[in-house]
């Protein structure tokens, strides 16, 4: 009797293992594409570029810790890119105060063209080019624009993709300025 | 229901249908068979031995052989469906959309269908995956449940077999020895059988000579080999086990490389060659003008300084220098670069010469590094060509304003200001590929276009498999396996001689018949055996007879 | 004499001698009659084994030379690779002829591989240079293994075709009746296949289309044979030539389809007369051939040739490409129809162990499963590579 009833948890035992083993495959290969990406909550990647005008200057993720960061990534061919970026400028003169950063990443493109593209535009906030896509590549970024909201502890707090409002670019920067101001 | 005894007194399982001990049959079906099903020996395969609780249901579903077949042929179906249509990793289209209407456009509605049922990318559906599953459940079932107790089986072989289990084998013999001493008999056959390599035991009067038991287990092992390669391709679901990106980088550039965190690739030069043979009638077929002979990426591989984060360059350090081709992936702690595609001539460097447009008198000449513009080109004193604007994918005005669809200089466009002797304040000028458009009137200066450099794109795929090792060795065992189960086979030949001294004989093989006769052809002549039966041979006859 | 056109007699001899070799297979099993004939009989087979023998080597010669002659392995197209599966499928019968010694599978085999290598000769048989992902020793391993085991698993319907012509009774209307005469109408249309590439390429045929792809671009093709079915949107543009019958809708391939239709009809033809001129359906006229044929030991030739040519056929059409897929291509499997079709033979070939094995499978239905697995490998020989596109679809 022991035996049979032995045999028969080893056979449940085994049976248990390989249907778990079939559902974590088929569960992992459906959601596969959405694992690998930078998700909400994660801790954001540290990078560091050197700005646009000055030389010197160079913006480092874990630097601004304790601060709100409006990463937004951008290219001069991206209209609805181009849209936003006066809202930002706004927005960022009222939030600079309360502890909440804007870097715009320019995409792989030659100064030349950033800056004269920044100028035209006459926004007013930090820029930098990603020259090797380095910083984009370690936030997964492939459709522009894409906004990464990094709140005061340095995680990610929201991911926008694509053109954002100058109210919601208000709210979003309202989320993930440091409580204390 | 729980033992079977055999007249001999052995205890046998349930299910059981020849006795391990003495080999007579006890099952009704067994005493009526001329020869006995000797697959697996007689033993009880464990899943007949009971069926009572939902675990025990499940576990005899998946040990049945008929449910295994079934399952390799419902997996053989489900992957020939996906060869219909090409599948969507074949086609050259990234969105759901754009899918849907590339099967609707190619295959009309019935490729329309096709992508509609999810078939166009069969082998990722989740039904496919629990086909695969099942089918890997019902192999370790299968051997477990069976190889268990055929183990069991080979190792308590007895050497001397009742009656009933002898004249039940397909090949068998009695009667007396032609001639010669028949107290020698039995020696005799041993020292024939050793010869041929044959493992011989004797227990009085009895005779047991094997060989090639060891090829029972072939199927057993290439089953394991097998669950340890699917185990292996699960795997690489497995975070951080498998990488698998693609990327794009341009001469001259220097490129994070994705997936492989802190390393950059250079792609120094692209090369493509080609055969310069005469056109061949396959190639004349399928319309194809020069046969390619070699794509190479000269790369560069760096890594970034051990502290250092995403977006610093400097303090690269080089690690590795290849040609990337075809065939021969740069290779580098476990990550492989593989060269997959390509563009030719993207325009990378413009030339102009400023000249004057009624004497035709060049100042000097222009070139823009389209990767580098400058502000200004100052070409002498008096005369320099400002940069005002530049476009690299001019796509027309909108509200005045060039505008430009993407980053690629595939149809660049600038806004020059030409400062001459004649025109110190400066001439401005649109100029685009065969369009120039003066906004202030006619200018006296322009921007002769001269000619253009161009670089090379080079599409790389980064690969890191770490489940590659586990895959091989699940390989290799397979094909040991396979290999010892199809090119071995367990021969044994049962001797008794009987108190008058006549021999009764019986032999079985698991396969290949035809060998096993040819040892028993030899043994026969040797030790003057009665003639051996083919029993089946028999039974052919008699129906063949009957069909006639 | 350049060291191709030495190639090319080679094979052409290799084809001869196949031809003779079948005859005197035929004599050496027909020659029955117990007044001492067995003897003649078992001459005539010594000295087709011998004949069939001297084809094989000139066939190696052939592939040697040419080899030498490209630089690479033979097999990169599909002339190259036809033509050397035929060579394999006499070698692996040589090879089951010396363990078994069974004169009338060269009755079956022989005529096998000359179909075979006819089929292969209907493609350009220049050497065609190549692309770089075949620019690898995996090119030689892979294919050459491969094609030995299906050669060797060929051999199974071999035995499995013999098995059924004597066990298929052609007097009684069965089901089995129907599909044997189905099989040798089948071996009719390749005949037809190649009668019609033949003439229609003696009568110097050719007619230029222009037409429109699926993507919408016009492009350019030449029908070698009356084209019965046009391309999507065609236009002729070689005058006094055929205008196609039917118009087809881009997905199919016209061209292709108009050729498959003149070998049914040639094939159809030819088969239709042999049935008028004989009154007998082809498998009465091959049954009373066989009847000196053992089924039993029949049954196990093709038992062991399945087990001799699966592991050989795991190892070249899935381990090595596996491997050199890995290379190549930094993935092992990739999901490409050949790469399927290659996985679905395997599986088939398992299903058939496993029949065997476990539900007792054997004679005629084990026959029928080693012509249909010899089915699954022509439909990846022929289908796979002209029909559905992929990376293997080299012709």
């Amino acid at each position: 009797m022991d035996k049979k009833k032995k045999r028969s948890i080893t056979r449940g035992v085994v049976l248990i293992v390989l249907l778990a083993a079939i559902v974590y495959t088929v569960y992992t290969s459906a959601t596969k594409e959405k694992v690998e990406v930078l998700q909400v909550g994660d801790k954001a990647p540290d990078f560091e570029l050197v700005d646009l005008y000055e030389g010197d200057l160079k913006h480092r993720l874990s630097d601004y810790e304790g601060k709100g960061i409006f990463l937004n990534f951008w290219g001069t061919w991206c209209k609805p890119c181009k849209k936003e970026m006066p809202a930002m400028s706004n927005q960022y003169a009222i939030y600079k105060d309360q502890g909440v950063e804007v870097l715009a990443v320019n995409i792989a493109q030659s100064e030349f063209e950033v800056k004269r593209f920044i100028e035209s535009l006459d926004v007013h906030f930090p820029v930098a080019i990603d020259q090797t896509k380095s910083v984009m590549t370690a936030y997964n970024v492939d459709l522009l624009p894409a906004t990464i909201l990094i709140n005061p502890e340095g995680n990610v707090e929201k991911i926008i993709t694509g053109e954002m409002s100058e109210q919601q670019i208000a709210s979003y920067m309202e989320s993930i300025k440091p409580e204390q101001e | 229901m729980e033992k079977l005894i055999c007249v001999c007194g052995h205890e046998n399982p349930a299910g059981t249908k020849l006795c391990g001990k003495c080999g007579r049959p006890l099952t009704e079906e067994a005493k009526e068979s001329k020869i006995v099903d000797m697959k697996y020996d007689g033993a009880a395969i464990r899943s007949k031995t009971r069926n009572k609780s939902i675990v025990d249901k499940v576990w005899n579903f998946f040990s049945s052989v008929k449910v295994g077949i079934a399952l390799i042929i419902i997996n053989l179906v489900a992957a020939s469906i996906g060869t219909i249509f090409p599948q969507e990793f074949y086609i050259s289209v990234s969105t759901e959309a754009e899918k849907a209407a590339y099967y609707e456009d190619t295959y009309g509605s019935i490729g329309k269908l096709y992508y509609e049922l999810g078939l166009s990318d069969v082998y990722n559906a989740w039904w496919f995956q629990i086909l695969v599953g099942m089918l890997a459940i019902s192999i370790i079932v299968a051997s477990i449940d069976r190889g268990i107790p055929l183990h069991r089986s080979l190792k308590n072989q007895r050497v001397k077999r009742h009656e009933s289990f002898m004249k039940r084998q397909r090949v068998v013999a009695e009667g007396p020895v032609a001639n010669g001493d028949p107290a020698q008999t039995l020696n005799m056959i041993e020292e024939k059988m050793k010869s041929l390599k044959y493992k011989v035991r004797r227990d009085g009067n009895a005779l047991l000579a094997e060989r090639g038991r060891f090829s029972r287990y072939g199927p057993y092992i290439n089953h394991c080999g097998l669950i340890i390669f699917l185990a292996a391709v699960m795997l690489r679901l497995v975070p951080g086990f498998y990488v698998d990106e693609s990327m794009w980088v341009r001469e001259g550039e220097v490129r994070a490389v994705p997936g492989m965190e802190g390393y950059f690739i250079e792609n120094e030069a692209f090369i493509l060659e080609l055969h310069d043979n005469e056109k061949t009638e396959n190639q004349e077929l399928q319309g194809v003008n020069a046969v390619a002979k070699n794509f190479q990426t000269n790369a560069k591989l760096y890594k970034q300084a051990e502290d250092a984060v995403p977006g610093q360059t400097d303090n690269l350090e080089l690690v590795k220098e290849y040609s990337i081709r075809v065939n021969h992936p740069l290779q580098y702690e476990g990550y492989s670069f593989y060269q997959m595609d390509f563009r030719m001539n993207e325009l990378s460097v413009m030339n102009f010469q400023l000249t004057n447009k009624e004497t035709g008198e060049a100042l000097g000449p222009v070139s823009i590094d389209l990767t580098n513009p400058q502000d200004e080109y100052i070409i002498n004193e008096q005369a320099k060509v400002e940069l005002l604007g530049y476009y690299p994918d001019f796509s027309g005005f909108e509200n005045g304003e060039p505008q430009t669809l993407t980053p690629t200089p595939n149809n660049p466009a600038f806004i020059f200001k030409m400062t001459t002797p004649e025109h110190p304040d400066g001439e401005v000028s649109f100029v685009a590929i065969q369009q120039t458009i003066e906004p202030n009137g006619d200018n006296e200066y322009k921007m002769a276009f001269q000619g253009v450099e161009t670089r090379n794109m080079s599409g790389l795929t980064v690969h890191k498999d770490s489940s590659i090792p586990l895959l091989a060795v699940g390989g290799a065992i397979f094909m040991i396996g396979v290999a010892i189960g199809s090119y071995w086979n367990h021969r044994r030949l049962w001797v008794e001689q009987l108190e008058d001294g006549t021999i009764r004989l019986a032999a079985h093989t698991n396969k290949n018949w035809f060998g096993m006769k040819k040892d028993l052809d030899a043994v026969s002549e040797y030790a003057k055996l009665p003639k051996y039966l083919d029993q089946s041979e028999e039974i052919e006859e008699k129906e063949g007879d009957s069909a006639l | 004499m350049s060291l191709i056109d030495l190639s090319g007699n080679f094979l052409f001899i290799a084809f001869i001698a196949y031809l003779v070799g079948t005859l005197l297979f035929g004599g050496a099993i027909k020659n029955t009659k117990p007044d001492g004939a067995a003897k003649r009989a078992d001459n005539w087979g010594k000295l087709a084994i011998i004949v069939t023998v001297v084809g094989f080597l000139a066939h190696l010669a052939y592939f040697i030379t040419r080899w030498i002659y490209t630089g690479h392995a033979p097999v990169s197209n599909m002339f190259e690779f036809t033509t050397a599966f035929g060579m394999f499928i006499i070698g692996a019968f040589i090879l089951i002829y010396y363990m078994y010694r069974i004169s009338a599978l060269g009755l079956i085999a022989l005529p096998v591989a000359i179909l075979i290598i006819g089929y292969a000769a209907m493609f350009p048989s220049e050497a065609d240079p190549l692309v770089p992902s075949l620019q690898s020793y995996w090119l030689t391993i892979h294919v050459i293994t491969a094609a030995m085991g299906q050669s060797i698993l060929a051999i199974s319907a071999v035995a499995g075709l013999l098995y059924l012509l004597k066990a298929v009774d052609p007097k009684s209307k069965t089901k089995s009746r129907f599909w044997m005469e189905a099989v040798l109408y089948f071996c009719f249309l390749v005949v037809g296949f190649i009668l019609a590439t033949v003439i229609f390429k003696g009568m110097g045929y050719e007619a230029n289309f222009s037409y429109v792809n699926a993507q919408g671009k016009e492009l350019e093709i030449t029908y070698n044979m009356p084209a019965v079915f046009g391309m999507n949107d065609y236009t002729l543009l070689t005058d006094g030539k055929m205008e196609p019958l039917v118009e087809m809708p881009p997905v199919i391939n016209a061209k292709k389809l108009t050729t498959v239709f003149w070998s049914f009809v040639i094939g159809s033809v030819v088969y239709l007369l042999v049935r008028l001129i004989s009154r007998k359906r082809i498998l009465e006229m091959l049954h009373p051939l066989v009847q000196k044929v053992n089924l039993n030991l029949l049954d196990e030739v093709g038992y062991r040739s399945v087990l001799i040519g699966f592991p050989v056929f795991t190892l070249g059409a899935l381990v090595f490409a596996m491997i050199w897929a890995q290379e190549a291509w930094g993935r092992y499997w990739g999901w490409d129809p050949k790469e399927v079709w290659a996985l679905i033979t395997w599986l088939f070939y398992a299903a058939y162990l496993h029949l065997r094995l476990s539900k007792g499978w054997e004679g005629k239905k084990s026959a029928w499963l080693a012509l249909i697995g010899f089915a699954i490998i022509l439909f990846n020989l022929i289908v796979v590579n002209l029909v559905i596109a992929g990376l293997h679809s080299y012709a």
